[in-house]
Parts: structure tokens; sequence; C-alpha cells
């Protein structure tokens, strides 16, 4: 391709959001920079902390805000800055804990409830879980316990013992929010002047030409459209496919590498629309695991626990289902589910897509069937359908935000008190999320009876190999793997108490 | 909060204000070190490490590093111009490795560039050339190779051999007990900048500044007047900034001497987690007789710590092991041999409650085994065994306890808890429940405050008072978000009878309190409340005379309240009188210095009164188990804990509440794991998992003791409240070997290690399942 021709010729150089109300317009931005380094390095905003820059303590948190689907309101979504790429705020508010009392020293209602529950010791959290409480403020206008510790579940603090904030976010809905701005109106509050007038300074920022820009030598696309990107993915068969970028941030903050040529998918029309049809969950790659998990949930219940337990909410605002799934790590926690459901990948290369069953997307550890050039474009799920029972459970050290041990996924089909169809899968047990064939064998045409369990479980002994690691030994992993299937049955015939995440709640 | 204000002015002295930089937190305005301005031309420091656990260095080949981007200087060990030593106690913690490495994460050089990022990536280019040695990586190893940081200490009291012997009685166990990290959210952080004629100006994220001034001053050959180490606030520390900081603040401050630019060294999560060390993690043999009621005869114990490569403050850290061996038990007979392991592993340091969780671990571990074997409630075993009035209340270490209220609170939360029949409902669902199970556990907490090293137990403060009638406050604790400096304000808002917005509360600073003891053991307000209220004290009888005089009344009529200032007819503002007694020319700044009374220990003996006095708590928890996961989760804590007269309640019950949930994560979810060559695998939150919000309880009912004045004369009868609490979680623990003692329908002691993880639960439970 000629230099004049380049999928890229027609981009925008200059990145663009907004802060505090002003468009920031920032040129030679090297596409590798956070947002947390940006504040805190380049603006000098230091109220937002670096605490681990992995993504996995919350000090960074702020809060981004777009257009929701609808149009009309905005949508606040907490977000790591320490692992966000600085482009990606392209054509998006940043708010910042400095952002919320302003100038005029106004606090805002969650600020004032942490003051007055006593929310904060060293403060050094305190930014990241005021910012988390403020998403919350946006998006729920009366949480419950068990949502409010959801909110939560991505802040760490080490001093309160957690009781005093979780007063806060009961206690920030009681204030007065005294004043008309968006920032201070709880989430139920109509649509007012304030929040019109931020909706039109994102839509009139979106409305040019896509972003293409070079910095330090490495180079950022953020395409609108699926025919540019399918074009850019081409045209850099190299290039690092960047979506919510919780792993590839830390592949920069952590191992210090720098990829140079990043191509975004966030924002492309056609990987992040999300929809029911024929019978499947039909998922664009890019679509965020919030809205992901919302739509599996409203489909598949039984999956609940395990997508609220699944990182945390500024992980999954910004990871994607997609990227979960082609960072083919063998503990991703959504892959054993997806594999029981015999879910399947629309794989893109240029113009021309190809269908891959999950189960056949794993080839080796980290390895799949990617083709250079070639990249997820959808997920479709088939929905289970009348008579299947489906589950799946992660065993972790901590209950939020961990990565699992084991995580087993089930779905079988009775006919008649036998089984007609079993699906059973596990992460954390092989170098990749795998199907349990042996152990799906000895489960099919048997009686759905403790002793068909029994047979099941020793099956699993031939179907895995696993290792030992920080997170638990093989023997546990073996042990494990076997009862959550007894779980699983247990479950579906009804006996009472089996899951101590929710005893009682 | 029920507020117990002594007086009218705004944040009196037992009023539930909040944090004093609590508005500053929530907007982010809080400044840390690394928020701090940064001077110009400010280097940033990285740190390169060792990859081995123990070798030799055949050669250290720094040119590529040297060669980077943006770098503009490196530095070594042999380029150390004083002490290449930070260890606080003894002289065995190099900053930079000399020739041998003893564990993987040591400090080998250290490399500054432009930014922290290309320092970072530098210190990565590194070839270092290893013969490796052997390493001694476990407690067990280390005791059978003889391999001690220090020597071990034996305390002993009456014949437990015989009286063992001599029991109706016998067990023997064993059990192990992990360490635990900080994680303080703020890492590591120290800035240093050049001063006049090769003087050092250290920011310093420490507890303890003016150790960071004395091991700053002899690395880099010059004296402590020539240092001065700074310090407003921490982001948590927790113990791992009272020796820790010294080796971080040494490398910025060699690198600043260096190329005389200021320098900033902030350990990445992961480096941090790596190079700096953590709680003692324990092994723990015994062997104990008692009688049919469960009461002890006698005890022998064997604690073993895994120190780590030196002895920083472990020495101390075992000794208070040995001293909470008892926790709230009368021991008449019994013996405990202490062993310090030298490993290649890293340095352990302080942790909140500084040995003394490990020793009440081991007595409460023995107890409940006891109660298992007789087939008792294991509080009937506790309060068989608590601590008398006027008879059996001697310690082990000769210390007659004289403040015991164990058994008031025990009764109180025994009634307030449910205690009784919430564990005959458990019992009842367990026998219906065949997957999980419940358990409930009450234990007891009594520890002790002071130092052990009684010249430790001294502090000082400085107050000026302007001619506007503020106050500008000082003192030698420093601020890591345990609410000292608010407190310290309290007192000395009260003392001076003014509103606390008109005291200036100021960064600890070593050239405004000098020698000042690190903020640690709990003794924080205690100390400097006592220092500041004794400086005050010195103001205000200087203008209470004055006062007297000048208005022509005798002293007795001067009186201070609520901002005003009475003499005889006349009132006139706090102010009024400053400005009116600096006309005068009396002098309105003072020191005040403070040492605790009645203490005094020989350590040849470990015996004396190390302690000035005991706080007290106690706390119910229950617990919920999956015996097919082993996965566990806390139902319901009750908490009744003793504070004295607590100086803040709204501040004391966040170090109670945190303190617990702290100790939680400590005794469950928290695991640190080293693989076979001596690498912690679990060095950041993606692998280290400390509670988050829905590990909390439900259901938490904390409560703090009421009118229960500290029976010493402490600081408005208050008592220390930073790490007592902690103590409170292992409560949490018990519950959980109660619902696993459930499995063997309470007929055998169970096997349960800490932290207890899903695994070690599950072990526990497949063990109780057995038929041996």
């Amino acid at each position: 391709m000629s230099e004049g021709k380049t999928a890229h010729s027609n981009c925008r150089k200059t990145l663009r959001f907004i802060l505090d109300g002003e468009t920031v317009e920032l040129n030679d931005v090297d596409p590798n920079r956070t947002v947390l380094q940006y504040l805190r390095e380049d603006i000098r905003r230091t109220g937002t902390k670096e605490g681990c820059a992995e993504g996995d303590c919350g000090a960074c948190t702020v809060v981004v805000a777009d257009i929701d689907p609808s149009g009309e309101r905005l949508r606040a979504r907490a977000v790591n800055s320490c692992i966000q790429f600085l482009p990606t705020l392209d054509g998006k508010e940043l708010l910042t804990v400095e952002s919320l009392a302003g100038a005029e020293e106004v606090l805002h209602p969650a600020q004032r409830a942490m003051i007055d529950c006593h929310g904060s010791q060293c403060g050094f959290c305190t930014p990241g879980f005021v910012m988390s409480l403020f998403a919350l403020f946006k998006s729920n206008a009366s949480p419950t316990r068990q949502q409010i510790d959801e909110a939560l579940a991505g802040n760490l603090c080490r001093c309160t013992g957690y009781r005093p904030i979780v007063d806060a976010a009961r206690e920030m809905y009681k204030a007065n929010p005294g004043s008309d701005s968006w920032l201070m109106q709880p989430s139920n509050a109509e649509a007012g002047a304030d929040e019109q007038r931020r909706i039109a300074k994102l839509e009139a920022l979106f409305a040019d030409e896509p972003l293409g820009i070079e910095g330090c030598g490495r180079k950022f696309f953020s395409p609108r459209e699926l025919d540019h990107f399918a074009e850019l993915v081409a045209e850099y068969p190299s290039a690092t496919i960047l979506a919510g970028g919780t792993d590839i941030g830390l592949w920069v903050t952590k191992q210090h590498r720098n990829p140079d040529v990043l191509i975004y998918s966030g924002n492309v029309d056609g990987l992040t629309d999300i929809a029911v049809r024929g019978g499947c969950l039909d998922i664009g790659a890019a679509v965020s695991l919030t809205d992901a998990m919302e739509m599996i949930i409203a489909h598949v219940p039984a999956l609940e626990e395990l997508f609220v337990r699944f990182a945390s909410p500024p992980i999954r605002n910004a990871a994607t289902l997609g990227g979960n799934i082609a960072n083919g790590s063998p503990i991703g926690d959504s892959m054993p589910a997806l594999l029981v459901m015999d879910a399947e990948l629309i794989l893109r290369a240029g113009g021309s897509s190809r269908s891959v069953a999950l189960a056949d997307f794993y080839l080796a550890y980290q390895q799949t069937a990617l083709q250079p050039g070639e990249f997820i474009e959808r997920i479709r799920i088939p929905l289970p359908g009348e008579g299947n029972l489906v589950q799946s459970y992660k065993v972790a050290k901590r209950f939020d935000q961990d990565i699992s041990a084991v995580c087993g996924a089930y779905r079988v089909r009775l006919d008649d008190g036998k089984v007609a169809e079993a699906r059973i899968a596990y992460g954390g047990m092989a170098e990749i999320p795998a199907r349990a064939m042996k152990c799906e064998q000895s489960l099919l045409g048997s009686e759905w009876k403790e002793e068909s369990i029994e047979r099941a479980m020793r099956a699993l002994d031939e179907d895995f190999s696993p290792i030992s690691d920080m997170r638990s030994s093989a023997a546990y992993r073996r042990q494990v793997c076997g009862n959550l299937l007894k779980r699983f049955y247990l479950e579906t015939i009804g006996s009472p108490a089996v899951r101590v995440y929710s005893y009682g709640r | 909060m029920r507020s117990r204000a002594r007086s009218a002015i705004a944040g009196a002295v037992g009023s539930p204000i909040p944090h004093d930089s609590s508005r500053l937190h929530v907007t982010g305005r809080a400044a840390f070190t690394d928020d701090l301005p940064e001077p110009r031309d400010l280097l940033h420091v990285a740190v390169g490490t060792s990859t081995k656990a123990h070798a030799r260095i055949r050669s250290l080949d720094l040119s590529a590093v040297s060669a980077a981007p943006g770098v503009i200087a490196v530095m070594t060990a042999n380029e150390i111009p004083g002490a290449n030593n930070c260890g606080p106690v003894v002289d065995d913690d190099p900053i930079l490795a000399a020739g041998l490495v003893e564990y993987v994460g040591q400090a080998v050089f250290s490399v500054a560039a432009d930014t922290a990022e290309r320092a970072r990536k530098a210190a990565r280019l590194a070839r270092i050339d290893y013969e490796e040695l052997t390493p001694v990586l476990g407690i067990r190893e280390a005791i059978a190779a003889r391999s001690f940081v220090l020597p071990t200490e034996s305390l002993f009291r009456g014949d437990s051999k015989k009286a063992i012997a001599d029991a109706a009685h016998r067990l023997k166990g064993s059990v192990e007990l992990g360490g635990q990290d900080q994680f303080y959210l703020e890492g590591q952080i120290a800035m240093a900048l050049p001063a006049e004629d090769g003087d050092l100006f250290v920011y310093s994220s420490t507890q303890h500044p003016g150790e960071v001034q004395h091991l700053v001053a002899e690395a880099t050959g010059r004296q402590s007047k020539d240092v001065i180490v700074e310090c407003r606030r921490m982001g948590g520390a927790f113990g791992g900034k009272e020796s820790q900081p010294a080796l971080i603040a040494c490398i910025a401050a060699l690198m600043t001497q260096k190329t005389g630019r200021a320098c900033k060294l902030r350990l990445d999560r992961d480096v941090d987690m790596i190079m700096t060390g953590k709680r003692h993690d324990f092994v723990i043999d015994y062997e104990v007789g008692f009688d049919e009621r469960g009461r002890i005869d006698g005890i022998d114990f064997m604690f073993a710590s895994r120190c780590g490569m030196s002895a920083d403050l472990s020495g101390a850290i075992n000794d208070r092991t040995m001293f909470h061996c008892d926790n709230a038990y009368f021991l008449r007979n019994v013996t405990v041999v202490s062993h310090r392991c030298k490993t290649n592993t890293v340095s352990n340091t302080a942790f909140r409650g500084f040995g003394g969780p490990q020793g009440m671990f081991g007595i409460e571990v023995v107890i409940d085994d006891i109660a298992r074997h007789l087939g008792l409630d294991p509080l009937q075993v506790r309060r068989e065994n608590f601590y008398g009035k006027g008879e059996r209340d001697t310690t082990p270490y000769q210390q007659k306890i004289e403040d015991n209220i164990i058994n008031e609170i025990v009764d109180e939360l025994v009634n307030t808890s449910g205690y009784l029949e919430r564990r005959a409902d458990i019992r009842k669902f367990n026998q219906q429940n065949p997957v999980l199970k419940r358990g409930i556990a009450l234990t007891p907490v009594k520890f002790g405050i002071s130092f052990t090293a009684t010249h430790l137990n001294q502090a000082g403060a400085l107050l000026h008072v302007y001619t506007d009638g503020t106050v500008h406050l000082n003192h030698g604790g420093t601020e890591m978000g345990q609410g000292l400096f608010t407190k310290v304000a309290q007192v000395v808002a009260e003392e001076l009878q003014i509103d606390i917005d008109r005291i200036k509360i100021t960064a600890s600073d070593t050239s405004k309190v000098p020698n000042a003891s690190a903020t640690a053991a709990s003794s924080g307000s205690d100390m400097n409340g006592k220092a500041a209220q004794i400086a005050a004290a010195k103001i205000r009888r200087r203008l209470t005379s004055f006062a007297a005089d000048h208005f022509s009344v005798a002293e007795q009529e001067v009186v201070f309240d609520n901002n005003e200032i009475r003499a005889g007819g006349k009132t006139l503002s706090f102010a009024e009188l400053a400005h009116l007694a600096w006309f005068a020319r009396v002098p309105l700044s003072a020191t005040g210095f403070y040492r605790t009374p009645k203490i005094n220990y020989d350590r040849s003996t470990f015996s004396g009164r190390p302690f000035f006095y005991y706080a007290y708590g106690a706390a119910v928890s229950e617990v919920i188990i999956d015996t097919l996961t082993g996965e566990q989760r806390l139902l319901r804590a009750d908490i009744l804990h003793d504070c004295g007269d607590s100086l803040n309640p709204a501040i004391d019950m966040g170090q109670i509440e945190g303190g617990f949930i702290q100790g939680v994560g400590w005794l469950t979810s928290e695991e640190l794991w080293w693989n076979a060559e001596g690498e912690l695998k679990t060095h950041a939150p993606s692998t280290y998992k400390i509670p988050t919000s829905s590990d909390v309880p439900v259901d938490f009912r904390v409560s703090m003791l009421r009118s229960s004045p500290n029976r010493e004369e402490t600081i408005y009868r208050s008592k220390a409240v930073g790490e007592p609490p902690l103590m409170l979680s292992l409560s949490a623990f018990h519950a959980i070997r109660d619902a696993v003692a459930s499995v063997s329908d309470y007929s055998k002691r169970p096997q349960l290690e800490a932290p207890a993880t899903p695994e070690s639960v599950l072990k526990a439970v497949i063990e109780q399942q057995s038929d041996e």
C-alpha cells in the first residue's frame, strides 16, 4: 500500500477528552502512557494514587463518563487509571477525585459521607473509594449491602475494616445534593441541563474522524467502522489489539514491554453491540464484561455468582468478553461457562469470516487458533434450552476479585432421569481452559444419581493433571474439581445450603 | 458515635471528631510523599535486586544499566562512603549487597534516571554472575541446621516437666502459622534533597524518622546534625514502616550525595513486597498437662520463627511472642523456648502486634485442643484458666497483673452475643447439614502496653503559641492513619481550652523533636499525648501566672474555659491573653517530655514489669465452612473492647474494627507462598489477598467497654488501641476450627494450619473424616 492510501491516512492526530468541563487536546501522546501517569506526572493532579499498577487495589480509581446506548443519558463508570491507556479516553469525559468538589470546595455527598462516617484513616485508598462511591451514586439509587460490596470489590482498604465505608455508601444518598449539577444528582434524578450540556460536548468531540496517533515511535488507532478496524489489523498483522487493556496495561507497567502498534476496539461499531439472535446471545468482541455479564445473567441467572465475583467493577467496566477469550489464559473465569454452553467464535481476517467452536479455539498455553491479521469479531452463546441444568463455580482464596484456583462449569440435559447431554469444563486444571471429556463420557447415558457422580468424579483424574502454584496445590485442585461436580449434583437435586458465598444472604 | 467530651470546646478530649485530614483525604488534597512538589532536576531511583536466595556475586556488570536511556548514575556497595548498614539493632543488614546475597529480591545496586520508568527498565539490564550457595528456606530446616539470627531464648517458671508428667491429662501438638504482608496502600518511598554543605533533607514515609536520620547519616559518612527527616503522613504502615524505610531512604540519600541532585525512590508494589519484611511465620510445638476441668498444670512451648536473613527487630518481636504466650491465662508451670531462625528469605519485621499475636495464637490452640480432648466447650476451658485477682495473677515473667478485667468483659460479651444459645443452634444446624458446617468461638485478648525495651518509652513534644492565639503543635509521633495527630491535638485543645481548629498539626520532623522512638507498640497516644500535655501545661502555667500578675488576682482565680480566660472579674479571649503575654515578654514556646513510669525489666532473666498496663478485649465470631471446597465465610462478629476512657471514640472504633478485619485476613485469606527456589510468588494484590468489603460480616457488632478508665495514670485515663484489636481475630480462626471439628462430631482435635485458606480448611476437614 502506498503512503497516501493506508488505512489510517484520514485519522485525527489530536487526542481529545473532557476534564473539569474543559476540552483537553493532546498531541504526540505516547500510546503507552497510562491515565494515571498523565494525571500524576504530566499535570501534577496527585489526588489519584498508585497502589499496585495492576488494577487490583483501586487506589487509582477514576470515573469515565460517556453517552449510554440510549443516547440520552451520561453513563459514569469506574475504571483503574493505572492500566488504562490515555488515548482510550478519546471522546470521553474523565472525572477524578479533584473533579467532585471542584474549586468551590462544595463536597460531593460521597465525600461528605466519607468524612461523617469516619471512612478514611490513612487516606491513601480514599480517593479511589470516593470515585467508586461516586460511580455507585450515579448508577444505583438505593443499593443493598451486597450491591455496595460489589461496587467496592475493586477497592482495597487496609485501615478501616470497611464498615464505615459501607456506611458512607448508604449515608451519601441522605444528603441534600444542594446543586443541580449532574455530579451531585443521584442516578434516579432526571437528566438536567448540566447533563445535557455534558452530552452535547461529548457528541461534538465524537463528530469527526477517528483517532490515529503516533508518539514516542508508537502508534495508536481507534477506528469507528468494523471494516476500517479489519483493514488496520490486516495492515499491521503484528499489532496488538487493545480492548479493555486490563492485561495489556500490565505488559507496560509490570513487564516494561511496550507494544508498538495498538489498535483499539472499544469504539468500533459492530464490535460493541449485543443482542439475542437465533437462540444465541450474540456479543460483539469489544462489549465490556459489565454489559456482557448483565445480558448473560438475564438469560442464564444461574451464572450470577460467577459474574459478580469475576474481577471487580472497574476491571469489568474496561475489560471485554472478547479480550478474556483472546487472552487465552488458563484461568480466565468466563471460559468454562462458555465452553459448556457450546459458545462459538466468529473470527475475521480482512473481509472474510469463519466460525470456530470455543472448544477448538485453545491450542496450547496462551496459544489460540487466531491467525496473524485475524481477530475475534463476535461471541455466540447458544441459550441453554428447556431441561438444561447449568452452573459455574469458582474457588479462590477470597470471594471478590481473586483469580480462581479452580473454576468449574456444568451443563447437563436430563431425559427421563438419565443424562442425555453433558458438558463439563474447568479453568485452572490444565494449561488451557478445557472440557473434561472423560468425565462427560462417564456421565452420558447414566442415571442422575450419586453413584454416577462418584464415577464421573474419578474420571476427572484422567482428564486433568493440574499443577501446584501460589493459588493452590495440585492435590487440592484434583480434590475440588470433583467436589464441585458433586456440589452441582447436590444443587440440582435440591439439597439445602451447599454454598457459603450465598448462605444467609 | 457517642460523645464522651470532657468540655465545651470543639475537639475536646473524648469527642468523636473526624480525623484531622479527613477533608483533605476525600478531596485528594492530602499530600503523601509522592505527591509533594518535585524539585528541579529530580532523579528517580530504581533498585537492582538479587535473583538468588543465597549466592556469592562473582561479577557484577552494570555497563548496560549505565548505557540505558536516561540513566545518570549507578551505585554499588563499594561506593558507600559510610556504613553499609540499615539494620536498626544489629549491623547485619547491608543497604546494597556486598559480594553476598542472602535472599531473592535483596538490593544489589541502585540506578538513577530522569524518569522512574527509565530507571526501572535500566535496573533490569544488569548482568550478575552468581556462585550459588545452599539456601536455608524453611523454619524446621533452620532449626535442624542451627541457623539462627540471634541466640535462642528461654523463659520458665516452676517445673513444667514434672507438672506435665503428674497431670491427669496430657497432650502434644504442633501447628504452623503463616506470616503476613503489611500491605500498606502507599508503598515505601523516600525523597532526598541536597542541602547546603553536603547536608541532606529527606522526606520519608516512616514510623521512625529519627532512625532514618541516624542511618542516613551513618551511611553517607555524616553526622546526625547534618540530616533532617520529615514525614507528614503515611498511607498506612502497620509496622512495615518501622525499620524498613531506612533502606529506602539510605538508597535515595546515597544517590543524592553522589549526584548532588534530589532523588526519589518509590518502590513498585511487587518490589516492595519482595524486598521488604513481613510478619514472622512460626512453627509452634507444645506439650501440656491439665486436669479434668481443663485447667493447665504445666506447659512446654517451642516457638520458632522465620526471621529471614538478618536480625532486624526480630529479637524484640520474638520476646513479645514469649510474653504473650499466656494471653489471658495463668500458667503456673511453664517453659518457653524461642528460636529466631535465620533463613534465606526477606528479613521479617514489625507488624501490628509485634510477635504478640503469634504467642497468643499458640496458647489459644492449646486451649482449644484441651477442650476438644475433654469434650468441653472451649469457652469453659478458657474461663477455667483466666488469670485471677489477688491469686493466680502473676505472669511467667513475674509481672503482677493489677488491672485484670477479662472476666467482666467475657461475661458481658457472652450475654450480649447470645453465645450459648447460638452454640446450641449451630450444633443443630450441623446435624442437619451434611455439606455446610457452622462454627462459633469466643477468644479473649490481654495485650501488654509499653516497648519491652524500657529506654524506648520516652517521648517529646514542641508547642508554640503565636500572638493571635493559634498554636503550632509538633511531637515525635508519626501519623499513619491511626489518628494520632488528631488525638494529640485534642489533648492540647483540652489543656489550653481552645477549639481544635486553632491548632496546626505539623509534620514529624527530626529537627523539632530529637531522638524520638518509633511510633509503634501502640504507644503513640499514650506517650506523645502526655508529652504534648506537659508542654501545654507549661504554657498554661506561664499564662496563668502572667494573668494573675497582670490582673492582680490569685492564680486559683485564673480559669481557662472554652476559648476564654477569666481572671477575677475580667474575661478575655485566649488570643488576647497570648498577645498580652507576648507583649510582657512571657515565653510562648515549650517542650514537653514524658517517660513511662513504673516499668522495669531485666532481659537477662526475662523478669520484671515490662508493661505499664494491659489492654483487654474479647470477640465472638461465627463462620460457615464448605466441607467440599474448604471455603469459609464470617457470618457474624461481636466485639467488646477496652479503650479505657477513650480520647476519641470514633477513631478508637476505627482501630478496633480495622484491626479485627486485618487479623481476620492474616488468619484466613492472606497467604505468603514461596517456590522451591525461595522466590516469593505472592507479591502483589493479584496474588496476595487481603480482605475486601464483602469479607466483613454483615452482622458486625462492635462495642467499647463503658466506664472503664485505665487504672494507671495514662493520658486522660485512656488505653492504647493500635495493636490489641488485631488479636480479636483469633475468634474467627477458632470458629473455623469449631466448624471443622463438627465433621467428626467434635470427637477429634482439628489440625488446622493458619492461614485457613480453602485448601487449609479442606485438608483439616479430610483429616477429621479419616478414621485415625
